[in-house]
């Protein structure tokens, strides 16, 4: 089973990345946490440049999302919401709407910040943009403070937080095997 | 609830297809009401008692994305809960020329509730064919968040993009296929 991993953040030393990381170090065996890394390369979406053939990093960003069997966004929050570049790459994936590759898609948002909040906000707007897209968003943050220190190298992760991401993760891969059974049965 | 089937309505009757459709009405946008209806619908009534379903990936709206929005796990989920059911008691004559109540469960989503619908039934009538028709319509109201329909946007000046109550609809041309 794959779980794309997608931070939305864009610098290498990310906590969001980081909290994924700690995420793919929770998988059970034969589960795969698939780290996307092409959020920058992604360009500012126009609808005059969303035709077939799509821009190489457009396609690459739709092909790992249909090949996964679920989604998990790590987003920071900017000015109370969304980064730009998060937003930018849903709504490429989003085209075309109706037959997009993240409708039907189980989906998952964690979210870290320096702040006290968490990057809270944030997480419910993207869970917002999930939905109207037609992924099939679990209903539950994970918002981590103080993410530079929670996060930080070595240190090991707070046994509460280690429980309730892998809660996080059990719940998303049980509707992606939810989804695999109901194909399989069809 | 104890109920005598009415003569007329014992044995069974099927769906003409063509000539029936299920839809469904809600406020949008505060002050419209949006329709759509669903293609696909079946029933069945049984000595007075109607059983019915529609796939709901046969909704039919004016827009692709509003049909695929409806049928996302914002609204209907089709991929998990890919029909909509309804099983009646008796249908009940009134007293009132062809006014009929009709009370079943609903099932949408996985969320079973009881419902009323209030409506008419015409017939029995033996068209030209020999075939004996009767022609059943139904409205109930419902709260669509009742069933995990629970969808909505706030507005930016007040009240929320689509209202709770749901009408629902359903016009049935019914053939005698047994007696």
């Amino acid at each position: 089973m794959r779980v794309l991993a997608i931070p939305g953040s864009l610098r290498p030393g990310s906590h969001n990345r980081a909290l994924l990381e700690r995420v793919r170090e929770l998988a059970p065996a034969g589960v795969e946490l698939v780290p996307f890394d092409g959020l920058k390369a992604v360009p500012p979406y126009d609808e005059e440049d969303d035709r077939q053939p799509a821009p190489a990093p457009v396609a690459a960003l739709r092909a790992a999302i249909a090949d996964a069997d679920a989604v998990l966004i790590a987003t920071p929050e900017y000015n109370a919401s969304i980064p730009g570049v998060l937003k930018n790459a849903l709504d490429w994936a989003s085209r075309p709407l109706a037959t997009n590759v993240l409708r039907g898609k189980p989906a998952a948002v964690i979210g870290a910040s320096t702040g006290m909040f968490g990057a809270v906000w944030a997480q419910a707007e993207v869970r917002k943009v999930l939905a109207t897209i037609g992924a099939r968003v679990l209903d539950a943050e994970l918002p981590v403070p103080l993410a530079h220190e929670t996060l930080a190298a070595g240190q090991p992760l707070d046994p509460q937080l280690r429980d309730a991401l892998a809660a996080i993760l059990d719940a998303l891969l049980a509707e992606a095997r939810r989804d695999e059974a109901l194909a399989a049965a069809a | 609830m104890s109920t005598t089937v009415p003569a007329e309505l014992t044995g069974t009757y099927t769906l003409d297809r063509v000539h029936s459709t299920a839809g469904f009405a809600v406020k949008h946008m505060v002050v419209a009401t949006f329709r759509g209806r669903f293609e696909d619908v079946d029933a069945t009534l049984r000595d007075g008692r109607l059983e019915g379903a529609v796939r709901v990936d046969s909704i039919q709206v004016k827009d692709e994305n509003l049909a695929a929005h409806l049928q996302s796990p914002d609204f209907f989920d089709a991929a998990r809960h890919p029909e909509i059911r309804f099983a009646s008691e008796a249908i009940e004559r009134t007293g009132e020329g062809d006014d009929v109540v009709v009370r079943g469960e609903l099932t949408i989503k996985g969320h079973t509730h009881p419902v009323e619908a209030r409506g008419t039934l015409v017939g029995p009538h033996e068209d030209i064919a020999g075939n004996v028709k009767l022609g059943l319509s139904l409205e109930a109201v419902l709260d669509r968040t009742d069933y995990g329909l629970s969808w909505n946007a706030p507005l930016p000046k007040g009240g929320f993009a689509l209202a709770d109550d749901v009408t629902l609809t359903v016009e049935l041309e019914l053939v005698r296929t047994e007696a």
